[in-house]
């Protein structure tokens, strides 16, 4: 691009152009070290474990009790909070399969105050894996819904419509994961290792219904509100930067509880259960209620179904 | 220039070692040595990149919520520009298929410069997307064999593999045309000519598969055509003939010489077909989307007249398409030849043009509204426009020292005398 400029050597051997160059690059570094100062403040709570910890699906047992205890240190570090933090497995001839009632949901949203809290959300965003959305009577166009609403519910000319994950069959976030963080379980649960997703968010570009959330901060919780019994894939405290989503409160349904959701439910709107099991109360209200699947048409085998009674 | 280059030779591979350290030296000390003018722009983007660096470091401390990027639209600009820069490297392609496709001689001189650019394109395009990562410190699970790669089902693996393998391609090319230059020998064509037709095909795939991305997901009506990555093309084809342009410009400014006169006419040419093409498939996409209307098209409608009150990429797109309609305009006439005001402004609207429509315009719409049909509206944050102008900068430096170092190679090198002509990039410097 341009000549360079023969040097005139001083009497030293050092020409003025040298020394000026050579503290040009002094200057340039000590502004480059000032400037990404912030990190260094961001590494003192990444320790090296957390660094070379390996995918979930690669830890053995004892590999995995270590990270638990060192996840549980964690908590009482970062939020002053004693918790358990276990590893629920999937339990062999169970398909969680969920279903809500159109007809008798009122929108209190009690059940999206429920995931609140027992997921361990980060509270001044009021995060929550439920939004509920207040629909006009006569469409079932998502477009003419509202989920902020402000009113007493429920208004006459208008129903109500939760929307969470629906747990495909085929789900989209995970087959756009590109490290393979999110996978479906054997009993039907579509989980994120929460230590292993990069945060690049092309799950939440390829989800249809909305279901996944980006720690887009910390999570802030007070000590005192934060859920102690927590598992590993679903409501431990989040890291900041990376995927969560519902889980069907796992910790809960693995060991034979229903989900949080649902025993906040005033209107018993909302059924729970095995859907391999031809006895369970899904199973009648799939055979015998009027069903419906949101946007079936994008073939992605939702295990979420809504139905109507009247 | 740092190009892990093959042994070229029959001669000896000991004397490789010690020459192959001399030219990356070369390289080094051509960096810091410069007139006034090279001193004044390099600060200067040395200053946007540290500030930059340091709007970056903020937000990977405090979290992404210090970008204005949301649950709803959870892209935005850092996406928005690796979208336009994957363009950029592929559109440098476009004097690379002139020259060696239909041997057009003094095309083949400048090649250099098309390649040397995809090299700046895709390093700033990883850097956006690593800016865009929430845990930038586990990109290690990105690596094959280390982390856990989900190829070939995750399209982004895909990416990662087209974009990494473009940019070694490119590096091996520049490198090793460069360090026989700097050696003093002719290039032996089967060290490189075989890459630099595997490199036109790659380029294509680099931005057909960065359109699969988001054509893919079937939850995004807006991004869901198979439109997309013909126009993605199109556009590529659009924007690196113009930054070329301008490019080669500056240069003969700076160098003070009249090299590449019938390239640019070439590029010109090029341009005037694909910008046309680009407006037809635009103009097919608008008319598909507002004649059928329903709910799928309500990003359309959101992103050209706005829905419910919300319209804030009004503004946006209409500029994108005044400034391609008037750089088509401008481009097509016979006296842009004659008048480069006329070429130049024309380009500068097209790069910007296509920056935006393949941005803002195609990026943004496809998270408005939402999934669920939420209207939340996107507007990058102070953070965000520092980080982009942060990576701007370091591209601009990487391309400004690349093209440096190649023309001093070139100027340096024992046979520039000759000038042969016609094998290679022999008279990059010779008329």
């Amino acid at each position: 691009m341009n000549h360079a400029t023969p040097e005139t050597e001083t009497s030293t051997g050092v020409s003025r152009r040298t020394a000026l160059k050579g503290f040009g690059a002094m200057l340039g570094a000590a502004a480059f070290a000032k400037a990404i100062a912030p990190l260094t403040e961001w590494t003192r709570d990444l320790s090296v474990d957390q660094f070379l910890q390996k995918h979930y699906k690669e830890l053995s047992h004892i590999d995995l009790q270590i990270i638990l205890r060192r996840l549980e240190k964690e908590t009482k570090e970062n939020y002053g909070a004693d918790v358990s933090i276990q590893d629920y497995k999937p339990q062999p001839g169970v398909k969680f399969g969920y279903a809500l009632n159109l007809s008798v949901c009122i929108g209190c949203r009690k059940c999206a105050e429920a995931c609140h809290l027992e997921n361990n959300h980060d509270r001044p965003s009021h995060q929550s894996y439920i939004r509920v959305f207040e629909m006009s009577k006569g469409s079932l166009d998502m477009e003419k819904g509202n989920a902020h609403y402000d009113h007493p519910v429920p208004q006459k000319d208008k129903f109500y419509m939760p929307v969470q994950c629906h747990q495909c069959d085929h789900p989209p976030c995970v087959s756009v994961c590109p490290v393979e963080a999110t996978w479906k379980e054997a009993d039907g649960i579509v989980v994120v290792d929460y230590n292993w997703c990069i945060g690049c968010r092309y799950c939440e570009a390829a989800c249809p219904y909305h279901a996944r959330r980006f720690n887009w901060s910390k999570p802030q919780i007070p000590a005192n509100e934060i859920n102690p019994n927590q598992s590993y894939l679903s409501n431990r405290v989040r890291p900041q930067g990376v995927m969560e989503k519902c889980t069907f409160c796992l910790h809960r349904t693995r060991n034979g509880k229903l989900p949080a959701c649902l025993e906040a439910c005033p209107t018993g709107a909302r059924v729970f259960g095995n859907l391999l099991d031809p006895d369970s109360e899904i199973r009648q209200v799939l055979a015998h209620k009027r069903v419906f699947v949101l946007k079936e048409e994008l073939g992605l085998k939702p295990n979420f179904f809504y139905f109507f009674d009247v | 220039m740092t190009s892990s280059t093959t042994n070229p030779s029959p001669t000896t591979t000991r004397s490789h070692w010690r020459d192959y350290p001399r030219f990356l030296w070369q390289a080094v000390l051509e960096s810091v040595e410069g007139n006034r003018v090279f001193y004044i722009w390099m600060t200067m983007l040395t200053a946007i990149f540290l500030v930059g660096a340091n709007a970056w470091a903020v937000q990977v401390r405090d979290g992404m919520q210090v970008t204005n990027m949301s649950d709803h639209v959870s892209w935005g600009l850092y996406i928005a520009n690796f979208t336009f820069l994957v363009g950029l490297a592929a559109g440098g392609v476009m004097m690379v298929i002139p020259a060696y496709l239909y041997h057009d001689e003094e095309m083949h001189d400048l090649t250099l410069i098309g390649e040397l650019l995809a090299i700046a394109a895709l390093i700033m395009a990883l850097m956006f997307v690593v800016c865009d990562l929430g845990r930038p410190d586990r990109f290690w699970h990105l690596l094959p064999g280390l982390g856990r790669f989900n190829f070939p089902v995750s399209m982004l693996t895909w990416d990662v593999i087209v974009l990494n393998g473009y940019l070694m391609l490119n590096l091996h090319i520049c490198g090793y045309l460069l360090y026989m230059r700097f050696l003093g020998r002719r290039p032996n064509p089967k060290w490189y000519i075989p890459f630099v037709f595997l490199s036109i095909i790659w380029a294509i795939s680099i931005h057909t598969v960065t359109a699969f991305l988001y054509c893919g997901l079937g939850s995004r009506p807006f991004w869901n055509t198979a439109l997309l990555a013909p126009r993605f093309l199109t556009s590529a084809f659009v924007s690196g003939p113009a930054f070329i342009i301008v490019a080669i410009q500056v240069m003969r400014r700076a160098m003070g010489s009249t090299f590449g006169n019938g390239p640019i006419r070439t590029l010109v040419n090029i341009m005037r077909v694909t910008i046309l093409i680009n407006l037809l498939m635009v103009v097919s996409e608008v008319f598909v989307e507002f004649y059928t209307g329903g709910t799928h098209t309500s990003a359309a409608h959101y992103l050209y007249f706005g829905i419910h009150g919300h319209n804030l990429l009004v503004p946006w797109i209409w500029s994108s398409v005044a400034m391609t309609v008037t750089a088509a305009i401008l481009l097509l006439n016979p006296k842009v030849f004659v008048r480069p005001w006329m070429m130049n402004v024309a380009c500068v609207l097209a790069f910007i043009g296509i920056w935006i429509e393949k941005g803002m315009g195609m990026v943004i719409p496809g998270f408005v509204p939402s999934v669920l049909h939420e209207v939340v509206e996107y507007t990058p944050s102070l953070i965000e426009w520092k980080i982009m102008a942060g990576i701007w900068a370091l591209g601009l430096m990487i391309y400004t020292l690349a093209i440096k170092i190649a023309i001093n190679v070139f100027r340096r090198s024992p046979l520039a005398a000759k000038a042969q002509g016609g094998t290679t990039e022999e008279q990059l410097l010779a008329s």
